[in-house]
């Protein structure tokens, strides 16, 4: 296949008075790692939400591996299996162990036998290093556990292309390098990810390019060497000066 | 005579007690039966309208909220006594026994409703997010994901709650139910003794810890490890 995986045209957003998306392109190939960075507000965890529909835009197309994710004739719980997401705060589901968590959109939505969703949910938990740690509850991992738990979630369905939101924004400083050593590894597989995130370290060796977003639009966007050395526009200077003096 | 032997000759007299006892174990068959309806349909109504209020269907849900706080607001007397006297005015005439259930049922169903609704919002937004991300649908969501979740922390207010309402079937006598109190009382004024009362009373204590200790035993189990 040679047209972009993802493939969003004009995506508008409104909240109420709040006009947040205002109309974003963004197109991505086939095992590309696109990173977004801007300043909170600017839009780019709304624009994520879109493409998977967690939040409805209010104008534009979202077509993701072929499928129009925004017609309603779309089975959109299908199309999602296809599409993992990875959120700041995990989202594990506390009254289940890690491996439960893993299988249970593998048992009921793409229908495997309790046998089969575990195994390859135990091989989900193995890519993400976490293999002795099926049987614990999110309780009883930490944050940096709990985010490949909830990496492995996503895995484990297959997905064409990984959306991750600010995943390392809610982890201590210590935990952060595990989640990227597991990102880095996927990033290594061939997975096509789109990452929201101010990891500029990891920005720069993993991502073929970096987009800026500012005020619900993409300001400017390159390779992650141009964008954070030689930024055309005063406002990614400015953002990425900031960024850089933490 | 001393002050004790009166006092066992007033409430523990045995004589009385043996001659009434078959009459109180009769009522408490009748209150068994009536609580349990009254549980059932009323927490299954309650966790139905709970459910129907989270699909987010504006006139619905107005309506249901006006049925949940109607019957919050009304005491269960009231409730009964309307039932009762009020339904043969439209050509339906409900036993007592079917009017107590009818409305320790409704008022249940208002109050669970409103346990079951702030149980199911309380569960944090990203939970749902995660759910649907991975193509959960709605339903399976509700079902996997959230009502787990939802229900370990109705579980200490909800049996609070159905404990009370389900006292309240001794309300009832006033329409000759002929549960455990309304035994308890017709022996009473029979034997001008209270004797029958205070077995009433065991009754209440020999039905209600067990189902107490349940409870207990449902909040440790609904706990998960941390």
């Amino acid at each position: 296949m040679s047209g972009p995986i993802v493939d969003a045209r004009g995506v508008h957003k409104h909240f109420g008075a709040l006009h947040v998306l205002k109309g974003v392109d963004l197109r991505v190939a086939e095992r590309e790692l696109v990173f977004v960075i801007g300043p909170s507000g600017s839009g780019k965890s709304t624009l994520l939400r879109c493409l998977n529909r967690l939040e409805e835009p209010s104008a534009g197309s979202v077509v993701v591996d072929g499928i129009d994710m925004l017609d309603p004739r779309t089975d959109i719980n299908h199309a999602r299996q296809r599409i993992g997401m990875v959120f700041q705060s995990f989202n594990l589901y506390p009254h289940m162990t890690a491996l439960g968590n893993v299988t249970l959109a593998l048992r009921k939505v793409a229908g495997k036998s309790r046998a089969d969703a575990e195994a390859l949910g135990r091989a989900a938990l193995e890519r993400v290093g976490l293999a002795d740690r099926a049987g614990h509850t999110p309780g009883q991992l930490s944050g940096g556990q709990q985010q490949r738990v909830a990496i492995a979630r996503s895995i484990a369905l297959e997905p064409r292309v990984m959306l991750f939101d600010e995943p390392t924004s809610a982890l201590d400083p210590e935990l952060v390098g595990s989640v990227l050593e597991v990102m880095r590894s996927l990033r290594e597989s061939g997975m096509t990810m789109i990452v929201v995130s101010h990891e500029m370290g990891f920005a720069r060796n993993a991502a073929d390019r970096v987009l800026f977003m500012d005020e619900g639009a993409i300001v400017e966007e390159g390779p992650p060497a141009a964008i954070f050395e030689r930024p055309a526009h005063e406002r990614t200077r400015a953002f990425i000066g900031q960024i850089q003096r933490h | 005579m001393s002050r004790w032997d009166r006092f066992t000759e007033t409430f523990l007299n045995t004589k009385v007690m043996a001659r009434y006892l078959p009459d109180i174990l009769s009522g408490v068959l009748v209150t068994i039966e009536l609580a349990l309806l009254v549980v059932v349909t009323g927490l299954a109504a309650g966790l139905s309208l709970a459910l129907l209020r989270s699909l987010g269907i504006r006139p619905l849900n107005w309506l249901i909220i006006f049925i949940v706080d109607l019957f919050r607001s009304l005491p269960p007397l009231v409730v009964i006594v309307l039932i009762y006297f009020g339904l043969p005015s439209v050509g339906l005439s409900p036993s007592g026994f079917v009017s107590t259930w009818l409305s320790l049922g409704f008022v249940l169903m208002a109050f669970s409703e409103e346990i079951f609704w702030a149980g199911i919002t309380s569960v944090a937004r990203g939970q749902w997010e995660a759910a649907r991300s991975t193509g959960l649908s709605f339903g399976q969501t509700l079902r996997h994901v959230v009502l787990p979740q939802a229900f370990r922390l109705t579980i200490p207010p909800l049996t609070n709650r159905t404990i009370a309402i389900t006292k309240g079937t001794a309300l009832g006598t006033v329409v000759a139910v002929t549960e455990i109190l309304g035994q308890a009382s017709s022996a009473m004024s029979n034997s001008y003794n209270p004797s029958p009362l205070m077995l009433g009373a065991a009754a209440y204590l020999v039905l209600f810890l067990p189902v107490v200790v349940a409870a207990r035993w449902v909040e440790t189990r609904f706990a998960w490890k941390r």
